[in-house]
């Protein structure tokens, strides 16, 4: 029988099997970053261990930077104190590190990618469950906590149990309009936050297949927050175009050998998932979360849910939670729900294509009197390739803050907050109570709705601003 | 790791679906890069409300948490986990964990119990109508008790061979070496690494 793309990977990359225990699987490339990792380090140091294989890991600064006055030590001491760790542990255990100020330091799921660093086949693993983000190269590629960071950091390996697998099938083109987050957000909605919970989901279909290596990540990205650890689209020529030239891509025969290699990925013909879900692209429309989980979504035309719908007591009592925390009627009209905040960037959509889709919607126009707009790039080569387009003057000149790479407002570890009651339209991955900061409120939606919402002072897609 | 054969303590009901590791404890507080000390961030958010479970006298000192389904889902920080453990927790019971979640429980000596939602209704009963009541949660026989209660829980059997055990997986690892170096000599000659 035929094999899927996640079987293939997973087993060439099996070290030891036996009976009654977890695989042994061997890891590719290990994303550091500093939240996660600084009791590994310390770990290591306790057991008198090393790191391995520094030559398959690499650090990046992003969840606890400031995006503004980069050029300044961090002025938040705890902050400080944590990048500061990371760098003596770099340092002392010889692993690659990409700092504040250095133009490859960004998002690690943006630097890996850039990069060329990760690649069709691959395994790969980070403190960081967006992780899954890699997986639109045809990687395995998933979060882990601080103690499999530092299991990884010591032996490139993690013992794991084999995971089912999952076809996620979106037949026909996405409709003008629609992006990959617009489709991640139906299929969350669609299949629950623990729908795809002990599965490795495939994106497939016409619907995948159309989308850019970009619109992949932003799908992959948010396999977690349907329960997933892992997602994968299938490599094809899409996926090498963007690779060919990378920093690390392979060059000259061995890039010959890889394509030949990644080629055979695909899912066998024969090969059968432990389940399938099929999404009729056709269907779908710009797509909003109005709770407090990113299963909590409805298309933007649609109005707020009532407790009455929900499914079963759980749903209920979590539907009428939600409502309370959001401050928001049944009822009433997505379109209606004021904002305070835009923000633009994250692992999810704070990449180069995102970026000039929310500045194609905001050139000539206005971000609304009351609102602010942060625009926070994915990495600094994101943001120096915005610049050299001249995608800053458009933010700056609509009244939108410019600011440094790093992950930001997403989850509010630096100072980028949202206050108390305060209402976020964010292209980032979840609306969990507080996510933004203490008190705030988040609605996900994808770069355009965020740009159109900016515009018009409550949540928008752009098909609104050419009929107004 | 100490190893984890049985436990017998009080149990708070946690009625929440979707307990995400956000609400286990806000990123504000992973800037720490200790181990220990986490008690005072678990459920940060929702302990600043005064009706919050856990500031109710009757569960102080509870060791088991029993919550709704989907607990543990979002963030991979295994914050969530050590937040749990400094609070005092030593099992949370629950109809459905989030795959991380579970499996930094599991490495961390942090019993997550799975049973069916209607077990979990009957111990919310149970501990509500008298919060000091015993719980017994025995790993070796894979069974939760309380009051006339037996149920049997759900648990990764090699996970429960660890926690029973009391073994650390980088040294069960290392012994297969030999075999981590017979893979890397064949890997991909085109498989990139990170220097520059």
């Amino acid at each position: 029988m035929g094999k899927t793309l996640a079987e293939k990977v997973w087993d060439a990359h099996v070290v030891r099997r036996a009976e009654g225990e977890p695989d042994l699987l061997y890891i590719d490339l290990h994303l550091v970053h500093e939240v996660t990792s600084p009791q590994a380090f310390d770990g290591l140091r306790a057991a008198g261990r090393v790191v391995r294989r520094p030559d398959l890991t690499i650090a990046t600064e992003d969840h606890n930077i400031p995006t503004v006055d980069v050029d300044k030590p961090i002025a938040d001491p705890v902050s400080r104190a944590q990048v500061e760790a990371l760098r003596k542990n770099c340092a002392e255990f010889g692993v690659p590190l990409y700092s504040l100020g250095h133009a490859e330091q960004g998002i690690v799921h943006v630097v890996g990618p850039q990069l060329g660093l990760t690649q069709p086949g691959m395994t790969v693993v980070c403190g960081d469950s967006h992780t899954s983000t890699h997986g639109a190269f045809g990687a395995l590629a998933f979060g882990i906590g601080t103690s499999e960071v530092e299991h990884v950091l010591a032996t490139q390996t993690l013992p794991l149990k084999p995971f089912k697998t999952m076809a996620i099938t979106v037949d026909g083109p996405l409709p003008d309009g629609v992006t990959a987050k617009d489709l991640i957000l139906a299929v969350i909605a669609r299949i629950g936050t623990g729908g795809g919970q002990g599965y490795v989901l495939e994106y497939r279909g016409e619907g995948v297949r159309g989308l850019s290596m970009e619109g992949r990540m932003t799908l992959c990205n948010m396999s977690i927050e349907a329960g997933a650890r892992a997602g994968m689209v299938a490599p094809d020529e899409t996926t090498f175009a963007y690779l060919e030239g990378r920093d690390h891509a392979p060059r000259g025969d061995d890039w010959d050998a890889a394509v030949a290699s990644w080629r055979s990925l695909a899912t066998d013909d024969d090969a059968t998932f432990d389940a399938e879900v099929v999404i009729d692209a056709g269907a779908l429309s710009p797509f909003v979360t109005w709770g407090t989980n990113p299963g909590q979504g409805l298309p933007l035309s649609a109005t707020v849910p009532s407790p009455e719908d929900a499914v079963d007591e759980v749903d209920r009592v979590a539907i009428e939670r939600a409502l309370e925390y959001m401050d928001l009627t049944p009822g009433m009209p997505l379109r209606d729900v004021r904002i305070d905040t835009v923000f633009l960037g994250s692992c999810t959509n704070g990449r180069i294509e995102d970026l000039r889709a929310a500045a194609d919607i905001l050139r000539g126009r206005k971000v609304a009197d009351d609102v602010r707009m942060l625009v926070v790039p994915g990495s600094a080569r994101v943001r120096l390739q915005a610049e050299s387009e001249g995608l800053d003057e458009v933010f700056l000149e609509a009244g939108a803050e410019w600011r440094g790479a790093g992950c930001s407002m997403c989850l509010a570890m630096n100072p980028d907050k949202l206050t108390p009651g305060e209402r976020s339209a964010s292209t980032s991955n979840r609306n969990f109570e507080g996510r933004q900061g203490p008190g705030g409120r988040t609605h996900l939606v994808s770069p355009q709705v965020a740009a159109a919402t900016a515009v018009t002072g409550h949540l928008a897609s752009p098909a609104d601003l050419t009929n107004a | 790791m100490e190893p984890f054969v049985r436990h017998t303590g009080t149990a708070a009901p946690l009625r929440r679906s979707n307990v995400d590791t956000d609400q286990i404890i806000p990123a504000e507080f992973l800037k720490r890069i200790t181990r220990h000390g986490f008690e005072d961030a678990l459920f940060h958010a929702w302990r600043q409300d005064p009706a919050f479970v856990l500031n109710q006298p009757e569960y102080a000192g509870a060791s088991i948490l029993v919550a709704g389904p989907d607990f543990g889902t979002g963030s991979s920080r295994e914050h969530a986990v050590w937040a749990l453990q400094d609070y005092g927790f030593t099992v949370v019971l629950s109809s459905r964990f989030a795959d991380i979640f579970r499996g930094n429980s599991g490495k961390a000596g942090l019993l997550t119990a799975v049973v069916d939602q209607s077990v979990i209704e009957s111990l919310w009963a149970l501990i509500e109508a008298d919060p000091s009541t015993q719980v017994t949660v025995d790993l070796d026989a894979q069974t939760v008790s309380a009051g006339s209660l037996t149920a049997e829980f759900e648990v990764d059997p090699y996970v429960r061979w660890r926690l029973l055990e009391g073994l650390d997986d980088i040294g069960i690892t290392l012994h297969n070496v030999d075999a981590i170096e017979v893979f890397e000599s064949s890997r991909p000659a085109f498989a990139p690494t990170t220097l520059a």
